[in-house]
């Protein structure tokens, strides 16, 4: 991989640090009137998800990491690894435990995943923003109740529990948001 | 495509017109003399710090020339030449300086006054920036005290040596990168540790710096320690100028550029020729005199309220 130098740091730009996988968020060049320069750059460890904060002399350079993310879809899980395909190859990759990270709650077969790709291997599972999914499980709702826009709790076929309105019933499929797990609509049948 | 639209609002133009404006009738009921300099130059500065950028060669037999990180040595053969009291607004360039606070091609103000040492001059910039901000007072901070006050160490007279600050950085600044002299320490602790002090602070000069840091100021005694007789000029913890009580000596100033070039070896850059044009003018020594260079675009940038160099500039450097 190619080394970049501190005045090509830009956001999104993935590094080596410390023999681990980083995005850059942050560059920010700081330089006294006259003397040394700096850069202080925000970077978000790939395989943790930890952000890190580093300062380092302008002109330094770190080691370019071989990372990618590209559009997978998940066929299944046979508990210890999660596998998804290529739709355009149909070339597998599995994912471990760690990759798929809270998003395993989110997985739904057919459906299409950002996955990040660290030396070809995934790193990384990232959900669409919104997601239908079925509701296979919660407690009638109660005719009525709907104008004072109470929730309750639903199981839903991946597993993950939301809060919907009174209203929604078992077997109904439901638009979440899996930025933050909220119920955003009823799914239209298709 | 809507990069091919400015980066500075109509308004920010506007303002930068008036603040032109400005400046020269500050310095014309000053009786400062405006002059114009060449903005590409047969050399350039030494400093390890600044890296120009290079004009390609016209043909084989043309040399390379550099355009200005400053307009500082042609302003000071104009002095040497006669000229008086100068100002003059320049485009100044310096490669890989691009940030929020940075853009490569700038706007400096400089101006020199002779017989005059750096304590006149930071009255006079000030005057200057207390009229374009509309502000009154400032504070002037030497620098040892500065960095007792925030760090409790004064890193001219204590038994300050580099694993001491290395140790001080990494307790205050983390991680600290690898290969800094001392110097780069200081600098390391002044950008991260100080400066930020100095946010709600105003208008402040730090002045008094430590010897290795004299750039091309001279060397004074202040109760009992050598310092470099320059200042730096912080409004809200935003750096905008930089004076020195110029060091008239040329034989001081050739060693300064044998010494600036020692560290560029060190440090595996090219070393830059000495400018002989300006060594000479300075031969018989220059006129005593005190000069400052000031970022016009972050002044307008404070004036405006606005936090980003871009905002100012009608294209930056990613529109450029």
């Amino acid at each position: 991989m190619p080394n970049f130098s501190t005045n090509e740091f830009k956001s999104g730009l993935k590094v080596m640090l410390d023999g681990e996988p980083c995005s850059i968020l942050e560059n920010e060049f700081v330089k006294p009137g006259k003397g040394q320069a700096f850069n202080r750059v925000k970077l978000r460890n790939l395989k943790s998800g930890r952000v890190w904060e580093r300062t380092f002399k302008s002109g330094d350079s770190l080691e370019g990491a071989d990372v990618m993310d590209v559009e997978l879809e998940y066929s299944y899980t046979d508990g210890e690894f999660w596998y998804f395909m290529d739709p355009s190859t149909y070339e597998q990759y599995s994912a471990d435990r760690d990759a798929v990270g809270d998003t395993g709650k989110w997985l739904k077969e057919q459906e299409r995943y950002e996955i990040t790709l660290y030396n070809g291997s995934p790193l990384a599972v990232t959900p669409p923003n919104f997601i239908g999914l079925e509701i296979t499980e919660t407690d009638p709702g109660l005719k009525g109740d709907t104008a004072q826009g109470g929730s309750k709790p639903a199981t839903l076929s991946t597993g993950a529990v939301v809060r919907v309105p009174l209203f929604i019933t078992e077997g109904e499929s439901i638009r979440v948001d899996t930025r933050t797990g909220e119920y955003v609509s009823r799914a239209s049948k298709n | 495509m809507s990069e091919w639209r400015p980066s500075a609002s109509l308004e920010a133009l506007n303002a930068r017109a008036e603040l032109l404006q400005h400046l020269r009738v500050f310095f014309a009921a000053r009786g400062v003399l405006e002059v114009e300099t060449p903005q590409i130059s047969s050399t350039t500065v030494t400093d390890p710090a600044i890296d120009a950028l290079c004009v390609a060669n016209a043909s084989p037999q043309a040399p390379q020339r550099f355009l200005q990180t400053s307009p500082e040595y042609h302003m000071k053969r104009l002095i040497a030449a006669g000229v008086g009291d100068i100002f003059q607004v320049a485009r100044a360039f310096r490669q890989g300086e691009s940030g929020r606070r940075h853009n490569p091609e700038f706007s400096l103000l400089e101006w020199y006054r002779l017989g005059w040492d750096h304590a006149a001059l930071m009255r006079e910039v000030g005057e200057l920036i207390g009229e374009v901000l509309g502000r009154t007072g400032w504070q002037i901070w030497p620098y040892a005290a500065l960095f007792q006050r925030v760090l409790g160490i004064d890193p001219l007279r204590d038994q300050i040596d580099e694993a001491r600050l290395e140790a001080l950085a990494a307790s205050r600044v983390g991680d600290v990168p690898g290969g800094l002299d001392g110097d780069g320490l200081l600098d390391l602790l002044m950008s991260h540790c100080v400066e930020p002090t100095l946010r709600d602070a105003g208008i402040v000069f730090v002045t008094d710096f430590p010897p290795s840091q004299s750039a091309l100021s001279r060397l004074i005694s202040v109760q009992g320690s050598t310092v470099a007789a320059r200042f730096e000029c912080y409004v809200d913890g935003i750096e905008v100028a930089n004076g020195y009580w110029e060091q008239s000596d040329a034989d001081a100033l050739r060693t300064r550029f044998a010494a600036d070039n020692a560290v560029r070896r060190q440090r595996g850059l090219v070393e830059r020729m000495p400018d002989e044009r300006l060594l000479a003018a300075q031969g018989p020594g220059l006129p005593d005199c005190a000069g400052v260079a000031l970022g016009v675009d972050r002044l307008l940038a404070l004036q405006l309220g606005v936090d980003t160099l871009s905002e100012v500039i009608s294209f930056d450097w990613s529109r450029a």
